[in-house]
């Protein structure tokens, strides 16, 4: 069984002023996690869809879902953990109890603020999830990474033609990963923030799906005035 | 639901937009996977059309001619996953006399509204049609272009008088190679004789009784009706044979597209007492006959495979505009895009 994992656990500390998580703003009336699901809702091949979100959150969460696509069995909101893995843990668990977990189960991880994923990556994150066991999203770097161990002076410039960066969805067979996560130590956990990550450190493959540039994460007031002009309302018929 | 559109924003160029569906307004959501590219497309792409046109049209995502999976359908009326051909004329009313690719209210994807280049096409349940599960999704691409010769063929067949023993087909590109083998299905005793400039071309209309490159007709050869599937520069002078060696009382089907007016010998239309009509574009009948003459005579497909000429796969804008460029330079046949943006 394949789920989508929609986190959703941040509370916009790098939005400015406003007072809502970032993830339930609008462009033009809609919340972006509206938009996000969405996308998930309409890929079948995702038997469930679980929405991790914080607790005060939760029944907001369920009366958007409620008020936008109406009452569905397919979308669960839960609540999230302290951390984002421990929030992707929460999401495995949910799944264990409920479907049991085996070889066989996906989950495909993604944030709630990233609402233009298509298809097609969400596509690829499941069948390399599949094939790899981990799949990543990202895209090329276009500007040169640099690398500074102080904050001060440049301590290496890596090779731009290497270098990517990480979008979401991240994918991942889900007992593997639980398995990966729990023989972490607790310090591990504190440091490894990054679910790819922690299976990148373990010596496990990760593939490379590839994203787009306009795969946004919605993190910044301009990155939400971005998304407002590339969102057109109505479709040209 | 965001869904990303291709729209072309200027010539040889193409840009991504985005557009929010309802999900709840009627329409199915498919997926589409094989489109095919066609000559009006090519117009837009290349800016052959008249700047005016181009400035009024564009932006705006092409293609009319593809096939896709259900991918989300609230009307359930299709099984998710179900293969369908999408029907890109959009009628906004009904006429009891006039088809709806003829109402001058209908939209036309990649025309007067956006096309099939998006991630998603929402369409209204009737502008879809299911597919048999096995097709080759290759040659149901560009079913479009065969529904528009199957009405041609049906127009033809009501209009024309009932003497049939010989239909001329002018042209040897891919509209000719359709309309000569619906011709030839549909008129099975009729001869059928297919007229062009490039011998090769000929070499591949096997189904047809007779072939002749239009420079060496033979002396005393006549028909009772013709079809011309030319259109361009070369419209005035296929018209002008078909005038000529056509009999009296026949029926002229024109279903090539000319970007300029053209001049026709009226007064042998008139000695002869010719009929000429005009042909363009389908309707929902017309698609749901070519479907049924799929299923029923799995053989066309096999003709119609002949015609695949590119096949590309298009997962950015980038392969999008190598897919464009490579139909410019092919000889024959249709390009092919396996979308998987």
């Amino acid at each position: 069984m394949v789920f989508g994992v929609i986190l959703a656990g941040g509370i916009g500390s790098r939005m400015g002023n406003v007072e809502k998580p970032k993830q339930y703003l609008t462009i033009h009336n809609k919340p972006i996690i509206i938009y996000t699901l969405e996308k998930f809702f309409t890929n079948a091949q995702l038997e469930k869809i679980i929405v991790l979100c914080p607790n005060a959150w939760i029944a907001h969460t369920k009366n958007l879902v409620r008020r936008y696509l109406g009452e569905t069995d397919r979308i669960v909101v839960i609540e999230g953990g302290a951390t984002r893995n421990e929030t992707i843990m929460n999401s495995i668990s949910y799944i264990e109890e409920h479907y049991g977990l085996d070889d066989d189960t996906i989950i495909v991880t993604h944030d709630s603020v990233r609402p233009f994923v298509t298809h097609r990556i969400i596509d690829e994150n499941i069948r390399f999830a599949q094939e790899y066991d981990a799949c990543d999203t990202v895209i090329s770097a276009t500007d040169t990474i640099v690398e500074s161990v102080d904050g001060k002076i440049i301590s290496d410039i890596p090779d731009r033609r290497k270098m990517y960066q990480g979008q979401t969805p991240q994918s991942f067979k889900a007992l593997k990963l639980k398995e990966i996560y729990q023989a972490l130590t607790n310090e591990e956990k504190e440091i490894l923030t990054d679910a790819a990550k922690i299976f990148v450190l373990k010596g496990q493959k990760v593939h490379l799906v590839e994203g787009e540039t306009f795969n946004i994460k919605i993190t910044y007031p301009y990155d939400l005035q971005v998304a407002h002009s590339l969102l057109e309302v109505n479709g040209k018929c | 639901m965001l869904n990303t559109v291709y729209r072309l924003v200027a010539p040889r160029r193409f840009e991504i937009a985005f557009t929010d569906v309802n999900l709840f307004g009627g329409e199915v959501l498919v997926r589409p996977t094989h489109l095919s590219i066609c000559n009006a497309d090519q117009r837009y792409y290349q800016g052959t059309r008249d700047a005016a046109v181009l400035a009024e049209k564009l932006p705006m995502a092409l293609i009319h001619e593809g096939v896709g999976e259900v991918a989300y359908d609230p009307t359930n009326t299709f099984a998710v996953g179900t293969k369908v051909v999408m029907i890109p004329n959009r009628p906004v009313e009904t006429d009891p006399i006039i088809p709806e690719n003829y109402l001058r209210s209908s939209k036309f994807g990649g025309s007067s509204c956006d096309g099939f280049l998006q991630e998603y096409v929402a369409l209204k349940p009737d502008r879809l049609i299911e597919l048999p599960h096995d097709i080759n999704m290759n040659v149901a691409a560009f079913t479009e272009l065969v529904s528009v010769s199957m009405h041609a063929v049906s127009r033809f067949a009501r209009i024309a008088h009932a003497r049939r023993e010989t239909i001329g087909v002018w042209g040897d590109g891919n509209l000719s190679y359709i309309t000569s083998l619906l011709l030839k299905k549909t008129f099975p005793n009729t001869k059928i004789c297919v007229f062009g400039i490039v011998r090769e071309k000929l070499a591949d209309f096997t189904f047809a009784d007779e072939t002749y490159l239009t420079n060496e007709i033979p002396e005393g050869f006549t028909m009772d009706h013709a079809f011309e599937c030319v259109g361009g520069n070369g419209s005035p002078i296929a018209i002008g044979q078909i005038i000529d060696y056509i009999k009296p009382e026949g029926t002229i089907s024109i279903l090539g597209v000319s970007e300029y007016p053209v001049q026709i010998n009226t007064r042998m239309i008139l000695e002869k007492g010719l009929r000429m009509f005009g042909s363009s574009r389908s309707g929902y009948d017309d698609f749901l006959r070519t479907v049924t003459l799929y299923r029923e005579n799995p053989e066309v497909l096999d003709y119609l495979s002949n015609l695949i000429g590119v096949q590309m796969t298009v997962r950015t804008v980038k392969d999008l505009t190598e897919a464009f460029e490579a139909d410019t330079r092919k000889m024959f046949g249709k390009t092919i895009m396996k979308w998987e943006e």
